[in-house]
């Protein structure tokens, strides 16, 4: 297929994976601050909200201060936030009418009809909580829509994988800034384990990547910190987890080697970071510093992104 | 100006035969259910997305074409004439160009003035001697036809270029069947779905002598920010061909690759959707983002075919427009079987002074002008934009043809007040392969949406209508 067309694949995917991540992000948020002060403590979600998104240092060239109100409308609706949700939406439909010849009618009407709906509904932004609260619904579907109409229409071809490809990149990346900017509170040395405030970050965090359900279904235990740790970084049954998305980068870079007979350095860039995950254990990476663990995680992640930029899609 | 002629309710309010179902239909269905219907179509058109961009229009980047849903209906001993006569049409076209960048017969023949050829910003001197495979230049045809009483079908333009317009066709007739299969059931209706076979097999038969067994067809796009981007997507879709930019191609030793995910792959035909001036940056404007370096060195050296080829320009002139009955009987010697509009050359001076002494009564055109921009349609015009228009056609009158207004035959049409009658015209598309020349029975009808407009441009509130030719 074409460079290009690939090319716009993946960041389609990419695109769209993002828009829902950020619409968690706001959601478990805005949970959070629900709650009493006495319950969160005095640091300022909002704050935390815009380093997860990484959009901190671009917030301040624009707001002078991270209330709720600026955060949301940066995060969700500002032109001025290349990764806001409305920008991250627009994006997606400029690249699916740049290969709409490789999407099937499905993927193009999802991305379509949420283009449209974009500027119908949701153009002046929102001004309740529970209008937000629709649109980061409307959202999710989206990507709930899109992500079931092309595992369920599009042919297993190199249009397929690359998709894929974009999606589980994506995913890592957010699942690990997630933990980037929380790890303090998942640290078991930490004094107040298990208070009240912890647990609320905690279930922010799970929700934030929805494995609040998964998570007991998984450890049958109340919520303890390094083994929601666990579950984000190294259990390959969450979707969301850094390992799962690199089984499936893995997996989906060998169908395109094998599909091209050829493989080459993103094959192998891959395999090498699902290798060290999987023989990771927690102990190991609390010992040696979950901080230090994610950040070269999340350098090795960006750098798998590169090379596959050069190997197939310029 | 006469009253028009209505392709429905003919002279004298008498119902046409091939109108007689649908007026029946139309008397039993009732109003509120068209309406209903109407709104249906316009939201598919938005869904799948089928827009066209106005330049410098920035509300409104994306905008739908209107729909009506009112069919337009063509009698099969109509269309068989009306089928002759393009093909008659466009194999003139093609051996006129072969012609002009050959041998020039027609010149020595003195049947059209030497500067109007060599002086005209389209002619491509590139294309001197440069053979093209089996001497098709225009591959793909769009002839704006109106028609003026029962019998008469006129050619309004040639577009011998990059015409557009065929997504709707073939998109119009989806929608139609969608929701209008009772319609469909008490008529015979011609299908048009073939006709992105028929391009393609005519696209493959014309591939360069290098080429495989089994050419490699590619539709190039100036992109997605181009005003038809869409029918290049739908036609590259329906085709199973690539969707390329500029960007995409590149020429290595004279032959024209594609990068793909899986390195270069050669590229034997392209059917592009980019005018002649962006195609090749070191050929043609410098500035050019679109094109690809190195195209025009290739399709000298006969590696690859450009469908339709540069420099067809030249063919669908205004100003050559006016002799396209002499050459016809040239080429062909035969009778035109399809009529001009009676056009007057303002470069003659005879021409002009009559033009200028009728300018209320007349169109005047720019002889490169396109999409309905810089007309003058004299009956609608103020007196300040008539005289403003003198000026012009004073100052640099070679510019310039006029024509009369023509009294463009009306459909019935829904309006905000019910059913009326609105001016149309027809856009047919005439394919040319190595050895055939086909038509799909059917084209883009356009309607002028304002009572009483003849504008039927889309760029300017044209809308369209779902052409049926009847198959008896």
């Amino acid at each position: 297929m074409l460079s290009r067309t690939a090319e716009n694949l993946y960041w389609l995917a990419r695109y769209v994976e993002r828009a829902e991540y950020i619409a968690r992000t706001i959601d478990a948020t805005l949970r959070v601050t629900a709650l009493p002060a006495a319950y969160i403590g005095k640091t300022n979600e909002w704050e935390s909200a815009l380093l997860t998104a990484g959009v901190s240092t671009s917030f301040y060239e624009v707001y002078p201060e991270a209330s709720e109100q600026n955060v949301v409308e940066y995060l969700a609706f500002s032109p001025a936030n290349p990764s806001s949700i409305k920008n991250c939406i627009e994006a997606a439909r400029l690249n699916s009418r740049s290969v709409r010849t490789a999407l099937t009618s499905e993927m193009w009407d999802t991305i379509n009809s949420a283009w449209l709906e974009l500027q119908e509904v949701w153009g002046k932004g929102t001004s309740s909580r529970e209008e937000l609260a629709r649109f980061l619904r409307f959202v999710q579907e989206t990507s709930l829509r899109f992500d079931g109409s092309a595992y369920r229409t599009m042919l297993r071809n190199d249009a397929y994988w690359f998709s894929r490809l974009g999606l589980h990149l994506e995913r890592a990346d957010n699942t690990a800034r997630i933990l980037d900017v929380k790890y303090h509170v998942l640290l078991p040395e930490e004094e107040h384990v298990g208070g009240p405030l912890d647990y609320y970050q905690w279930t922010s965090i799970l929700r934030s990547v929805s494995a609040l359900t998964a998570y007991h279904w998984v450890y049958r235990e109340t919520l303890k910190p390094w083994l929601i740790a666990d579950l984000l970084i190294l259990n390959d049954t969450l979707p969301r987890s850094l390992m799962s998305c690199y089984s499936n980068l893995v997996r989906n870079l060998d169908q395109i080697g094998v599909a091209y007979g050829r493989q080459g350095a993103a094959q192998r860039h891959a395999r090498g970071v699902r290798n060290r995950l999987e023989h990771s254990h927690m102990d190991d990476i609390f010992q040696h510093g979950v901080h230090e663990f994610i950040q070269e995680f999340i350098a090795d992640n960006s750098r798998l992104g590169e090379i596959i930029t050069r190997q197939y899609l310029i | 100006m006469a009253v028009a002629f209505d392709e429905m309710n003919g002279p004298g309010g008498d119902l046409r035969p091939a109108y007689r179902e649908l007026s029946r239909w139309l008397k039993e269905t009732p109003p509120d259910a068209l309406e209903y219907r109407r709104q249906e179509a316009e939201l598919l058109f938005r869904r799948i997305g089928i827009t066209f961009a106005v330049y410098g229009d920035a509300e409104a980047q994306e905008r739908l074409i209107p729909f009506d849903v009112i069919p337009r209906i063509i009698s099969a001993k109509e269309w068989a004439t009306l089928e002759k006569g393009l093909k008659q049409r466009v194999r003139a076209l093609n051996m006129f160009l072969r012609d002009i960048y050959h041998g020039r017969d027609i010149l020595r023949a003195n049947l059209i003035p030497d500067d109007l050829i060599f002086q005209n910003p389209v002619f491509r001197p590139e294309m001197n001697g440069q053979s093209v495979p089996h001497d098709v230049y225009v591959h793909i045809a769009g002839i704006d036809i109106v028609r003026v009483d029962a019998d008469n079908f006129i050619v309004l333009e040639d577009n011998a270029r990059t015409p557009s317009g065929v997504s709707y066709m073939l998109e119009n007739r989806e929608i139609m069947m969608r929701l209008f299969p009772d319609l469909f059931a008490r008529h015979r209706v011609a299908p048009v779905e073939r006709y992105p076979d028929e391009l393609l097999a005519a696209l493959r038969s014309v591939a360069p002598l290098s080429a495989s067994a089994e050419p490699t067809v590619a539709l190039m796009t100036p992109g997605v920010y181009n005003s038809a981007y869409y029918e290049h997507s739908f036609l590259a879709d329906k085709l199973g061909i690539e969707l390329v930019e500029g960007r995409d191609l590149i020429v290595k030793n004279d032959e024209v690759f594609m990068r793909t995910t899986e390195g270069l792959k050669r590229i034997d035909v392209i059917y592009r959707r980019v005018d002649d001036d962006f195609l090749d940056p070191l050929t043609f404007r410098p500035d050019s983002a679109l094109g690809v370096p190195g195209l025009m060195s290739a399709y000298a050296a006969g590696n690859i075919t450009l469908a339709n080829a540069v420099g067809t320009g030249i063919a669908d002139d205004k100003a050559i427009y006016s002799y396209m009955p002499e050459i016809v009987k040239f080429y062909l010697g035969e009778e035109p079987i399809l009529k001009n509009v009676p056009t007057w050359r303002c470069r003659e001076p005879k021409d002009l002074s009559y033009v200028l002494d009728n300018l209320s009564d007349l169109v005047v055109k720019e002889v490169h002008g396109s999409g309905g921009y810089g007309m003058l349609i004299g009956p609608a015009a103020t007196k300040a934009t008539i005289e403003a228009f003198r000026d012009k056609l004073k100052r640099e009158p070679q510019g310039f043809i006029a024509q009369p207004t023509l009294a463009l035959s009306t459909c019935p049409t829904c309006t905000a007040s019910g059913l009326a009658p609105r001016h149309v015209d027809l856009r047919p598309f005439v394919l040319t392969g190595s050895k055939h020349v086909t038509i799909v029975p059917g084209g883009l009808t356009r309607v002028a949406l304002k009572e009483g407009s003849l504008v039927v441009n889309s760029s300017q509130g044209g809308g369209t209508k779902d052409t049926w030719i009847l198959d008896e």
